[in-house]
C-alpha cells in the first residue's frame, strides 16, 4: 500500500488537514461507532435517499453505503482545485460554443474534425443556435483522482446531466446531525448554498422572449428512474416544479405546464433526461419521456433547455483528450488540470501499446458509464485480459486505455477500525452568467481492499467532502 | 399546482383511507366471527364482508373457503387485492415518493416508517401476527401520517387535494361498511328497522371507532334507525356520509375561493351535499338501506370523475 498517497497519514504523521479527526477516531470505541453507523443508515433509509433500481430483483431501494469518516481539503488545495475546475468548465463551454457555430479549433487544426461530427452525441438539429449567455453545459461535473500531495488528474467530465449532488448535501447534513462537535472543532466551508446557485444560475440563461422571473422546472424521466431522489430532492430545494414529459405541451410558440388552474408558460427546463428522449418529433420517435415540438420551441427561444442538446459532444471519451488544448485554444492559459494519459485504440500504434502492456492498463469503452464494461489490467485475471483484447482488436474505435492510476487514500471505516480506501472527487461546477463552485463534492470511495473502481453500481460508497475555511 | 402532482396527493390520501377500510372491515368480521352462532358458523358473516368489498368473485378463485386466516392473507397482506392493507399502503408510499417535493418530512417520515414496518410484518411468521395486532396497526400507521398532515402540510391546494381525497374514499368506505351490515342483518327487506340484532350493529359502530361517540349522542337503545341516522345524516359523527361530502364541498369550495373559478366539480358536490341534507332515517329505510348506500356509492365514483376532470388531469383551459 505505500505506494499510494495516503491523504491522512505521510510517513508516520498526520497531514494538517485531518489533525483534529486523529482525536477523533480514537475517542470512538468499536461499539459506539456501529451504533452511529446503524443511526446514519436508519436516517438515510428514513430521509428516503435511496438508489432505486428497478428489474434487477431484490430490495429496489438501495442504499448507497455511507461512510462517517470524511475526507478533507485545506483552503489551500481546494482553491488550486477550484481555478482548476473553473477553468476547465469554460473551455468545454467555449468549445461547445464553437463546434455548433464557425468551428474554429477545427478549422485550426487542433482537433479533428471527425471526432466531433461523427461524433454520436453531436447533434445535428442545434448546428448554428447559440444558447443563451452562451452556455451549453450549466451543470459540469469534473471527475477527478489524486496521485500525491499537489497532483490531480482529471478521469472524465460530465457535461450533460451529472448525478450525485444530493449525495454531496445529505452526506453533510447527517454529518452535522451525528458528530456536531466536529463542526465546531474544524471550521468546514458549508456546501448548502448549492440548490439556490443552482437555481440562479438557471434564471440567468432564461430565453431571451421570457419576461419577469422566469419559470424554471426540473424534467425527469420519472419515480423509476434510478436518480429520481435527486431529482425530487433538488427540485424542493430550489423550490421549483419537478415534472414528467406529460406534463409539458407545446402550444405556439411556448411550453406550458398542465397545473390545476390550467396551462402555465415554462421558461428554463433544467432536464434530467438525455437527449435522444427530450423531443420525439426531433430526436426517438418512441420517447415517451420527451415533449412534442419541445425543439422547436427552443431553436425560437421560447425556451431554455439546460444542459443544451448536443453538450454530450464535450464529455466524449475520445473528445477527452483533447480538452488540453481547448484551454490553451480558447482561453489562452495553461491547464491547471491534467489530464490522464490516454491511448486511442482506434490509432493502430496506440493500440500496439495498448495490446501489449494489457495487465497494466485501464481500458475503457468510449461511450461506457457507470463502470461497466471496463478493465482493470492489474485486478483482471488472465481470462479476461484474453477477452479484451479480442473485443479491442474486433471494434478498437470502441475503447481508450489509461495507465492505471495510484489513486489516493482516506481512512474509512471498516470491521477492524479505519483502513485506507482509494476514492475519487466529483465536484459540480454551475456555469450560467457567472461560474460558480461550491467548496465540496462528492467523494466516492471503493469499499473492498485494494479496489480501484469507486462506482456505487460496483459496491462503491460515498463520504462526506470537507473544504476546511482558509 | 402541477395536476399530476395534485392526482398523486389525491391518491395517496384514498389508498391511506382504503387501507384503513381493509383494517375496518377485518375487525367487523373477527368480532363478528366471536358471536356464539348456529348451524352455517360464521361462513354468512364472512360471506357478507366479501361482497361489501367488493372483491368476493377474486377471493374465491383465489382462496376458495372464507375463512379467517385466509380472509387476513386477502385483506392485509395479498398485493393480488387491490384494496389489501400491504397494497393500499405500498401505493400511498408510493404516491408520495413521486410527490416528495410536496410533502413535509415529517408526513414523508410517517408514510415511509408506515411502509417499513409494513415489510418488517410481512416478514414474521403469521402465527405471531394476530388479527388485533394487524388491525391496531394499519389504524395507527395511518393516524400517524394523517397527523402529520394536520400539523405540518401548508394550507395550501395541496392540503385540500389530500383533504378532497380522504372524505371521498371515507365517505365510500363507511357506505361500504353499513352494507357489510345490510347483508347480514338484512338480506330481506322486510326485516329492515327490525333492530334485530343489537350486538352486530355495536360492532360496526366500534370497527368505525364511533362506538362510545354513538352513546355520547344518542343514548339508550341501539336502533337500526338511530344508528343509520348516526352514520348516515348526523354532522357530528366523522364518518357520517356527510359529514364526508360536508369535507369535500368544504375543500372544493377553497379550491374555487383560491384558484378564483368553479367547475363542475363543485357543482355536482354541493347537489350531492344538498340531497343528504334533506334526507331523513325514514326516507332511506323507504328507498331500501342497500338501495341507498349502492346509490350514494355510485355518486361518489361520479363526483370523484368530475374532480378528476376539472383539476387532475390538467386538461383544463
Amino acid at each position: 500500500m505505500s505506494d499510494f498517497f495516503n491523504e491522512m497519514f505521510q510517513s508516520g504523521s498526520v497531514r494538517p488537514p485531518y489533525a483534529r479527526l486523529e482525536d477523533w477516531v480514537s475517542a470512538m470505541p468499536a461499539a459506539l461507532r456501529s451504533l452511529k453507523q446503524a443511526e446514519a443508515e436508519a436516517l438515510f433509509r428514513r430521509i428516503g435517499i435511496t438508489f432505486a433500481v428497478y428489474g434487477e430483483g431484490g430490495d429496489p431501494d438501495r442504499l448507497i453505503p455511507f461512510d462517517m469518516f470524511p475526507r478533507v481539503f485545506s483552503a489551500m488545495e481546494w482553491h488550486r482545485l477550484e481555478r482548476g475546475v473553473k477553468q476547465r468548465a469554460r473551455a468545454l463551454n467555449a468549445f461547445l460554443a464553437d463546434v455548433y457555430g464557425r468551428a474554429e479549433i477545427i478549422k485550426a487544426g487542433r482537433i479533428p474534425g471527425h471526432l466531433v461530427w461523427g461524433n454520436e452525441a453531436f447533434e445535428k438539429a442545434v448546428v448554428g443556435f447559440l444558447p443563451p449567455k452562451s452556455v451549453f453545459s450549466h451543470v459540469v461535473g469534473i471527475d477527478l483522482v489524486r496521485t500525491g500531495p499537489d497532483t490531480f488528474f482529471v478521469l472524465e467530465d460530465n457535461c450533460r446531466t451529472p448525478s450525485g449532488v444530493s449525495y454531496m448535501l445529505e452526506n453533510r447534513e447527517i454529518m452535522m446531525r451525528m458528530f456536531p462537535e466536529l463542526f465546531q472543532q474544524n471550521r468546514i466551508e458549508p456546501v448548502e448554498q448549492y440548490p439556490e446557485l443552482l437555481r440562479r444560475t438557471l434564471a440567468s440563461v432564461a430565453p431571451h422572449k421570457c419576461e419577469g422571473d422566469p419559470c424554471v422546472v426540473i424534467l425527469t424521466p420519472g419515480h423509476y428512474n434510478s436518480a429520481y431522489y435527486e431529482h425530487s430532492f433538488l427540485a424542493d430545494l430550489m423550490g421549483v416544479e419537478l415534472v414528467e414529459g406529460q406534463d409539458l405541451f407545446v402550444d405556439g410558440e411556448f411550453v406550458w405546464m398542465r397545473t390545476t388552474e390550467g396551462p402555465r408558460r415554462v421558461d428554463v427546463i433544467y432536464r434530467r433526461v438525455d437527449d435522444a428522449f427530450l423531443d420525439p418529433l426531433c430526436f426517438r420517435p418512441d420517447s415517451m419521456l420527451g415533449v412534442p415540438g419541445l425543439m422547436d420551441v427552443y431553436r425560437s427561444g421560447g425556451v431554455s433547455i439546460c444542459s443544451a442538446p448536443g453538450a454530450g459532444v464535450a464529455d466524449d471519451k475520445a473528445v477527452y483528450t483533447h480538452v488540453p488544448e481547448m484551454v490553451r485554444f480558447y482561453l489562452g492559459e495553461e491547464p491547471i488540470l491534467q489530464n490522464v494519459p490516454t491511448w486511442q485504440c482506434a490509432k493502430p500504434d496506440e493500440r500496439r501499446h495498448v495490446l501489449e502492456n494489457l495487465s497494466e492498463m485501464v481500458v475503457k469503452e468510449v461511450h461506457g458509464s457507470g463502470g461497466y464494461g471496463m478493465l482493470v489490467g492489474p485486478k483482471a485475471t488472465r481470462e479476461q485480459i484474453d477477452a479484451f483484447r479480442s473485443r479491442i482488436t474486433a471494434a478498437p474505435h470502441n475503447y481508450i486505455a489509461q495507465p492505471t492510476l495510484a489513486l489516493s487514500t482516506v481512512p474509512t471505516f471498516v470491521e477492524e477500525g479505519i483502513a485506507p480506501r482509494h476514492v475519487d472527487l466529483r465536484p459540480y461546477c454551475l456555469v450560467g452568467e457567472r461560474i460558480e463552485l461550491v467548496p465540496g463534492g462528492l467523494t466516492r470511495v471503493a469499499l473492498t481492499e485494494g479496489s480501484l473502481v469507486v462506482n456505487s453500481s460496483q459496491g462503491g460508497g460515498v463520504k462526506d467532502t470537507w473544504v476546511l475555511a482558509g | 399546482m402541477l395536476s399530476r402532482t395534485a392526482d398523486n396527493l389525491y391518491w395517496l390520501a384514498r389508498y391511506l383511507e382504503r387501507a384503513e377500510t381493509a383494517a375496518r372491515f377485518l375487525a367487523v368480521g373477527g368480532r363478528i366471527a366471536l358471536l356464539p352462532n348456529v348451524g352455517q358458523g360464521n361462513r354468512a358473516e364472512w360471506d357478507a364482508l366479501l361482497l361489501a368489498t367488493g372483491t368476493a368473485d377474486a377471493f374465491r378463485q383465489k382462496y376458495g373457503e372464507a375463512v379467517q386466516r385466509n380472509l387476513e392473507s386477502h385483506l392485509f397482506f395479498d398485493h393480488d387485492n387491490p384494496s389489501s392493507v400491504a397494497n393500499c399502503i405500498t401505493r400511498a408510499r408510493e404516491n408520495g415518493r413521486i410527490v416528495r417535493t410536496a410533502l413535509t418530512t415529517q408526513v414523508w417520515d410517517a408514510l415511509n416508517t408506515a411502509y417499513q414496518e409494513l415489510r418488517e410484518l410481512e416478514r414474521q411468521p403469521r402465527s405471531e401476527l394476530s388479527l388485533t395486532r394487524l388491525t391496531d396497526w394499519t389504524m395507527r400507521a395511518a393516524a400517524l401520517v394523517r397527523g402529520a398532515i394536520d400539523a405540518t402540510q401548508l394550507r395550501n391546494d395541496g392540503y385540500d387535494f389530500l383533504h378532497i381525497g380522504y372524505h371521498l374514499e371515507r365517505g365510500d368506505s363507511t357506505a361500504r361498511l353499513l352494507d357489510v351490515k345490510y347483508y347480514v342483518l338484512l338480506p330481506r327487506i322486510e326485516f329492515v328497522g327490525s333492530g334485530l340484532d343489537n350486538y352486530q350493529w355495536t360492532t360496526l359502530l366500534r370497527a368505525l371507532s364511533v362506538h362510545r361517540a354513538f352513546h355520547w349522542a344518542y343514548g339508550g337503545e341501539v336502533t337500526a334507525a338511530k344508528i343509520a341516522h348516526f352514520l348516515i345524516l348526523n354532522r357530528q359523527c366523522p364518518r357520517a356520509l356527510i359529514s364526508c361530502v360536508d369535507g369535500v364541498n368544504h375543500h372544493l369550495d377553497r379550491l374555487a375561493r383560491g384558484y378564483g373559478r368553479s367547475t363542475p366539480a363543485q357543482t355536482a358536490a354541493r347537489g350531492l351535499l344538498a340531497e343528504l341534507a334533506d334526507a331523513s332515517p325514514e326516507q332511506i329505510f323507504d328507498e331500501g338501506l342497500h338501495e341507498f348506500l349502492t346509490r350514494f356509492i355510485r355518486d361518489m365514483t361520479a363526483l370523484g370523475g368530475r374532480i378528476g376532470d376539472s383539476y387532475l388531469i390538467g386538461d383544463l383551459r
